[in-house]
């Protein structure tokens, strides 16, 4: 097998019904799967940005990511690996109070991964903790171990570029330059 | 004052006018009424054609833009009225053909309760479509048209589909025209690089044995005065794919013949020469390239297309060239320096005459026994000067005519490359005789092909359109029939056919007929095809397990061809 890397790839387009299906078409076509997904409203209005990861190879992601772009309503799309990315995720851990207050190991990891308690009644606490993915896994492992969780929840990754400067506002300011100079 | 409000059917209506669309092909139904009532007040200024499938709608809208220019259009209902404008679909957008294929929608309060006749189109067309779209206010029309005829024309043009909910059919609207020609997630002519344009002119000016590959973006690009340009300054022979065939004219000394799987001997073996390859408008299909890994790996390899996925797709580019090549092929002659490269140009001449003596004479000119496909092929083209629009069904037929037949204008050649939609070449052609109404449409097809779409001659006799049919009958599959010899031990699965008697279906549809089933009978019936007016369909019994050569075989390396089946 090809050494295949995990891809952040970070998409922007219109906010328009129906590009999630596209871009997802992509990756489909060519029997990819997506290993996580977060779409939301990006910092430009109206303008919604995805963040996909995936693991595959340096030649098929390139073209994966031309293929995303060729979509009418996207206006760009990138991909990174883990090194030219600022990545997040977010997760909650669903505990049992009276074996999170019986046994003080519990609050003990809790406060190694510096998570947080962010909600606490007499059933059930909740943990949220924002971090590398590795490290999300590795404090359910340790609470699963202490037989304490009732329910496990992880977001996709959520990532920023670490070049300095915000790729997508250039790139619409450019197009409206050109087709203003091409009048 | 205050404006007078219309429904959005009318507003459909002046939009398309607006667009300057004079041409439709449809089929009426329930969920686009509306539209129909409206289109029966616009009939004197927009050509409606009734098809006789929805099918053929979209292959007519094919053939009329293949051959103008310009965006064709098709009108149908909701459901499988719109389902069976999906192969059109496909095949507009593998072959880039800008088509917008407006379709009725069952009213906005009843999309997805399963509603009588509705399909998701958006869904099912958003992987082969350029756009798809659906209107569900009237207030929509106007801006969803101009955006759809912006976009199919555009960049790299292909199919547009609007999804026309009823209830925006028959809604009221302010009208204003719209025009657009800007959007901004979508560049229809990336910019050029001039640091990529200097590597080029230096490649171009430093090959020894460069070669050209000539694709339809050249025809779409409207760059054929440019293509020819750029080939003489440089003297660089040329290879065209089959959807580039009549950007240059086929007897232009740098014309070398047609690339691919049953190509010409000389631009296949050259491939794999060459030490800088020029690839115009052109996407390195499978049938071009044969097995990638031997493709062309001695050449440096620049690209010019329009399309920035297609950089790289499929075979690796040491230079792209972004943008519309009308424009970059100028901007390449104007740098480069005027060559002459007689010594390469001439090595291509023992390859034209291996191939010539052991395949084309043969097939051409074989002087006894059954009528041959290129025989025919030639005939027809000679017949017509070369100056015929060629317009071809998938399978042999379509192989032998891209072959035998010449081309002396522009916007030629309408065939189903991509997707090779059998079935295509009957509608695609009535099409054709809207789109160049002063052309001959010769239509080369083979006696399965015609079977699939052979509902269209109803078409035919209503609108009078003057479709020359050649029907080259080898009742046979004879593609398929082809490989099954070739590859699959002669079992002959399910490849022979029967035929029916063509000139009593010719008769019924009022169509003018005669079959040739001996040599000396050909010329005659070319010329009685011609002399005809309005259409006709002329049978060609030819030889029944005839063969197309030579043949890459699949999987084989772009430079290895079969001249003949036993190497």
């Amino acid at each position: 097998m090809e050494n295949k890397t995990l891809y952040t790839i970070i998409v922007h387009s219109e906010n328009i019904a129906g590009i999630l299906n596209q871009i997802t078409a992509v990756f489909t076509r060519r029997q990819l799967n997506i290993e996580s997904l977060n779409v939301s409203a990006s910092s430009i209005k109206g303008v919604h940005k995805y963040t996909i990861t995936c693991w595959t190879t340096p030649d098929i992601i390139e073209k994966v990511v031309r293929q995303i772009e060729k979509k009418l309503d996207v206006i760009q799309a990138h991909y990174f690996t883990d090194k030219e990315i600022f990545l997040r995720e977010v997760a909650m851990y669903k505990l049992e109070t009276p074996k999170l207050e019986a046994n003080a190991e519990v609050s003990k990891v809790i406060r190694r991964y510096s998570a947080h308690i962010v909600e606490v009644n007499q059933v059930f606490a909740i943990v949220e903790m924002t971090g590398m993915s590795a490290d999300i896994t590795s404090l359910y492992e340790e609470l699963k171990a202490l037989n304490c969780v009732l329910q496990f929840v992880r977001s996709g990754r959520i990532a920023v570029s670490t070049s300095c400067f915000e790729r997508v506002n250039e790139y619409l300011a450019h197009r409206q330059e050109r087709y203003e100079k091409g009048k | 004052m205050e404006k007078q409000q219309i429904t959005g059917a009318e507003a459909m209506m002046r939009s398309l006018e607006h667009e300057g669309v004079k041409t439709l092909f449809g089929y009426p139904g329930g969920a686009i009424m509306p539209v129909y009532d409206v289109l029966y007040d616009h009939r004197d200024r927009l050509n409606h054609i009734l098809v006789r499938h929805e099918q053929g709608a979209a292959h007519a809208a094919q053939g009329f833009a293949r051959v103008s220019g310009e965006v064709g259009v098709c009108l149908v209902t909701s459901g499988p009225g719109a389902t069976n404008t999906i192969t059109g679909i496909a095949d507009a957008m593998i072959d880039s053909t800008p088509i917008v294929v407006i379709a009725g929608q069952v009213s906005a309060g009843l999309l997805g309760t399963d509603a009588f006749q509705e399909v998701d189109l958006v869904g099912v067309t958003q992987p082969i479509s350029k756009w798809s779209y659906q209107i569900r206010r009237a207030e929509d029309v106007a801006w969803a048209v101009a955006r759809a005829f912006y976009v199919a024309r555009s960049g790299r043009p292909g199919p547009v589909v609007l999804d026309f909910a009823k209830n925006a059919q028959i809604g009221m609207c302010d009208y204003e025209p719209v025009n657009l020609d800007f959007i901004r997630s979508y560049d229809p002519d990336p910019e050029t690089d001039p640091r990529a344009v200097g590597e080029a002119v230096a490649l171009i000016n430093e090959a020894r044995k460069p070669l050209v590959l000539v694709g339809q973006g050249v025809e779409l690009g409207n760059a054929q005065e440019e293509l020819k340009a750029f080939v003489e300054k440089a003297d660089i022979p040329c290879g065209c794919t089959l959807l580039g065939l009549s950007a240059l004219p086929s007897d232009h000394r740098l014309n070398k013949g047609m690339l691919g799987m049953h190509g010409n001997l000389g631009p296949n073996v050259k491939t794999n020469e060459c030490d800088v390859l020029i690839a115009v408008g052109m996407r390195f299909d499978d049938r071009v390239t044969g097995k990638l890994e031997t493709y062309a790996k001695q050449a440096k390899v620049i690209h010019l297309d329009i399309d920035p996925s297609e950089i790289g797709k499929n075979v690796p580019v040491d230079v792209p060239i972004l943008g519309n090549c009308k424009r970059t092929l100028s901007l390449l002659t104007e740098l480069i320096q005027k060559h002459e490269h007689t010594e390469w140009i001439d090595s291509f001449k023992q390859y034209e005459e291996k191939e010539y003596n052991q395949v084309i004479r043969p097939e051409v000119f074989p002087g006894e026994g059954p009528i041959n496909m290129g025989e025919v092929v030639n005939a027809v083209s000679e017949a017509t000067r070369h100056e015929a629009v060629l317009v071809t069904d998938v399978g042999q037929n379509q192989m032998m005519a891209c072959r035998y037949f010449k081309h002396t204008k522009n916007r030629s050649v309408i065939t189903s490359g991509g997707m090779g939609t059998m079935g295509f070449c009957l509608p695609a052609a009535i099409g054709a005789t809207f789109g160049a109404p002063h052309r001959t449409v010769c239509a080369f097809m083979g006696d399965g092909g015609l079977q699939m779409t052979i509902q269209e001659l109803g078409t035919v006799m209503e609108q009078k359109a003057p479709v020359k049919i050649v029907l080259m009958n080898n009742n046979y599959l004879g593609n398929v029939r082809q490989w099954q010899a070739m590859f699959f031990r002669h079992r002959y699965s399910f490849t022979p056919m029967m035929n029916p008697d063509y000139r009593q279906i010719a008769s019924a549809y009022g169509i003018g007929y005669r079959r040739v089933m001996e040599r000396e009978e050909l010329q005659d019936g070319i010329r009685e095809m011609l002399e005809t007016e309005g259409a006709f369909l002329l049978e060609v019994c030819v030889v029944e397990e005839g063969n197309v050569l030579p043949m890459t075989p699949p999987g084989g390396s772009v430079n290895y061809m079969m001249l003949n089946l036993d190497c």
